[in-house]
């Protein structure tokens, strides 16, 4: 997994509240069996026309947020479908940390799995930073000391630490459990005697 | 201490307890499905990493089938590669596969249950969101991310950290005409879609208890609405009878030993949650969704809201957004409000009890000129035994399309979608913007109100209907 230790950017900022991930990357985009190229379509009915081509207002379709690495977003980030392919289409387009008051369990879980660092903030501390997007300057994210550093302010973020390790470090948390092999045989061999019925084909 | 039955299932399946407070639990029951698995195969593959315990996988294609004639195969190409792949993955690893010509095959939450391989008190996950609907039988089951899988495949269980306990108590009695979907949709109405993040859901209550097996399940389907991963509800007599006997259902001794723990799992009388909600049955009308989030909902009698009346600027910018793209304007009656098509189908309302529902509606009467409106059974063997009710010559005799099982229009990844501003009056469970097609409008309603609105043409009242 790619590592995130920080990151510099102009952040763009959507405010729309409850962002659901058919909206961050619609159905039709979730025929793929990849995992990659999926930035193209990021946000694709808000930000493509029927026809196919670029809404010019919309955010991410400006400079220079075209280029932006964070995003900020209203509550309830990333609500509704499991799609992991909603965290593949933000890091394909190049996003790695989103910032927003809140976010829905299983996009949040998913952002970890790959990379993208999503930070939570009470709301006006996101009002602030969001006039960073509106005057186009940069902020910086460091994941080491949880920081947000912009202009001459600084905003400390909270984060798990096991979560916060394996960010830092791009830890395949496969390998990390199949550390726990022995546990999880031992864990089989009573689940055969106490619930036998469970292996029961 | 006293638990609830969430924190006895969690208890019960826990293998390891990490020091940042996360543990790993050990996974009963793993469903896949084509849309959320290729790339969790394609990383086992990569790290040369086995399944390790194919016989408690199970997978069916569901989301891209076609539903109308199979006979010739997928005709889009990037939904047959998924499909095939799906196929190839199942192969080359050992797991069990419903293709899409098997008869059971079926939408991945209609078939655990009616395969007998969704079990109370078990662990379910799933690659995909809807996985709460397992909870009806008491069981942990929820939807997680296709990393999830991969980790689900090699090493059969996840890592997970604790939520809290929510409990939503319904007493009383449903009204005529008022179902479990009614319920869930007032439910969220009140909670909203981020009441219940960070929390498991137990429903309780006399009404809930009272509830048919299948009727529960439309209730857990619908909890992700309300942002919590999991809903659950105390299995009782009704959820062994239903179980007895399915082909994967624990046999002989098993059984007896399976019947004896099932039997135990309930939330100890002084458990403790951390919220809780408490409904009557009797305030609980038929409802109906306005807007793109499933908690923008009123009673078949109400208006749709004025955001002007919202203090909130948050919510009264997302009610602006919604009535704009829904085409809607404040104080209209939503009675009045025209469709265009009717989806009757989904893991959340196309069981046999759903058909049977909507087919007492539109019986010996005609769908409304305008409208276009469809059944998709939720498996293989929900259309037979519709069939063998005579259920599609009631629908097909009212004017409605009679398809073959599978998500369809609930996400509009195959054939089945609506065209812009096209108004649908609908039984699936996510009514956001493009949802059910680009552009497309979304009413979720019961089987009932969706059959009553494919009569009249427009969103009405199923009360009217009922004799
Ligand atoms: S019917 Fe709809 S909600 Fe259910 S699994 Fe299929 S796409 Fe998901």
């Amino acid at each position: 997994m790619q590592k995130f230790k920080t990151t510099k950017s102009i952040p763009a900022y959507l405010p729309i509240v409850n962002i659901d991930t058919d909206m961050i990357i619609p159905k039709q985009f979730l025929k793929t069996i990849k995992r990659t190229g999926l930035g193209k379509n990021l946000f694709y009915e808000m930000r493509y026309n029927e026809k196919g081509k670029p809404i010019e207002d919309f955010i991410l379709n400006t400079s220079p947020f075209n280029d932006s690495k964070i995003l900020i977003a209203g509550k309830n980030f990333g609500c509704g479908s499991s799609r992991e392919h909603a965290p593949w289409a933000l890091l394909d387009f190049g996003i790695t940390c989103v910032i927003s008051s809140s976010y829905a369990d299983i996009f949040y879980n998913n952002c970890f799995k790959n990379g993208i660092l999503p930070i939570v903030l009470p709301e006006a501390k996101i009002k602030e930073l969001s006039e960073y997007s509106k005057r186009k300057e940069e902020i910086i994210v460091n994941l080491e000391k949880q920081k947000i550093t912009f202009g001459n302010n600084e905003i400390d973020f909270e984060i798990d630490q096991f979560k916060k390790k394996c960010l830092i470090e791009g830890l395949d948390d496969i390998a990390l459990s199949l550390e726990k092999n022995p546990k999880i045989t031992e864990f089989e061999k009573k689940l055969s005697s106490n619930r036998p019925w469970i292996f029961n084909d | 201490m006293s638990k609830t039955l969430y924190d006895k299932i969690w208890d019960d399946h826990l293998v390891h307890t990490q020091d940042d407070g996360t543990s790993l639990l050990y996974v009963d029951r793993h469903l896949v499905h084509e849309v959320t698995s290729p790339q969790a195969f394609e990383g086992l593959r990569n790290s040369n990493r086995k399944v390790r315990q194919p016989n408690l996988t199970l997978a069916v294609a569901d989301h891209n089938v076609p539903t109308s004639d199979r006979s010739k195969g997928i005709s889009d190409e990037e939904s047959k590669l998924q499909v095939e792949t799906l196929e190839k993955n199942c192969d080359e690893f050992g797991i069990k596969l419903f293709g899409m010509n098997d008869k059971r095959q079926g939408i991945v939450h209609i078939i655990g249950p009616e395969q007998g391989f969704t079990q109370p008190g078990s662990i379910i996950v799933c690659g995909d969101s809807h996985t709460a609907t397992h909870g009806a039988f008491g069981s942990l089951a929820f939807g997680i991310g296709t990393s999830e899988v991969e980790h689900v495949l090699a090493t059969q269980t996840l890592v997970q950290k604790k939520s809290k306990n929510f409990r939503i108590k319904v007493d009383g009695k449903l009204s005529i005409g008022v179902t479990s979907k009614d319920v869930i949709l007032q439910i969220i109405g009140k909670i909203g879609t981020a009441g219940g993040t960070g929390y498991v859901i137990e429903y309780a209550g006399s009404l809930i208890s009272s509830l048919s097996v299948e009727q529960r399940m439309t209730i857990c389907n619908m909890t992700i609405e309300g942002g919590a991963r999991a809903g659950l509800i105390e299995p009782d007599e009704k959820i062994f009878n239903y179980l007895n006997g399915r082909p994967m259902s624990p046999k002989k001794e098993n059984w007896d030993k399976a019947l004896n723990y099932w039997s135990k799992l309930k939330s100890d009388d002084d458990a403790n949650f951390d919220k809780e909600v408490t409904l009557d049955g009797k305030d609980i009308m038929p409802m109906v969704t306005w807007g793109t989030s499933p908690q923008d909902v009123i009673s078949i009698d109400g208006r749709i809201p004025n955001p002007e009346n919202e203090a909130d600027e948050d919510r009264k910018n997302s009610i602006e957004r919604s009535l704009k793209y829904m085409g809607l304007k404040p104080g209209t009656a939503i009675k009045d409000v025209k469709i265009d098509k009717v989806f009757i189908g989904s893991c959340t309302n196309g069981r046999i009890e759903d058909l049977r529902d909507a087919a007492k509606i539109v019986k010996n009467k005609k769908v409304a000129q305008h409208v276009y409106a469809m059944v998709v059974p939720g498996s293989g063997l929900v259309k037979q035994q519709a069939e063998q009710e005579g259920l599609d010559k009631v629908f097909k005799d009212s004017g409605f399309d009679w398809r073959e099982p599978g998500c369809s229009m609930c996400l509009a990844m195959n054939a089945d979608k609506l065209k812009p501003e096209e108004r649908c009056a609908s039984t699936s469970n996510r009514n956001f913007e493009g949802r059910q097609g680009r552009g497309g409008r979304t009413h979720l309603v019961s089987p009932g109100m969706a059959a009553a609105a494919a009569i009249s043409g427009s969103l009405d009242d199923v009360r009217k209907f009922q004799n």
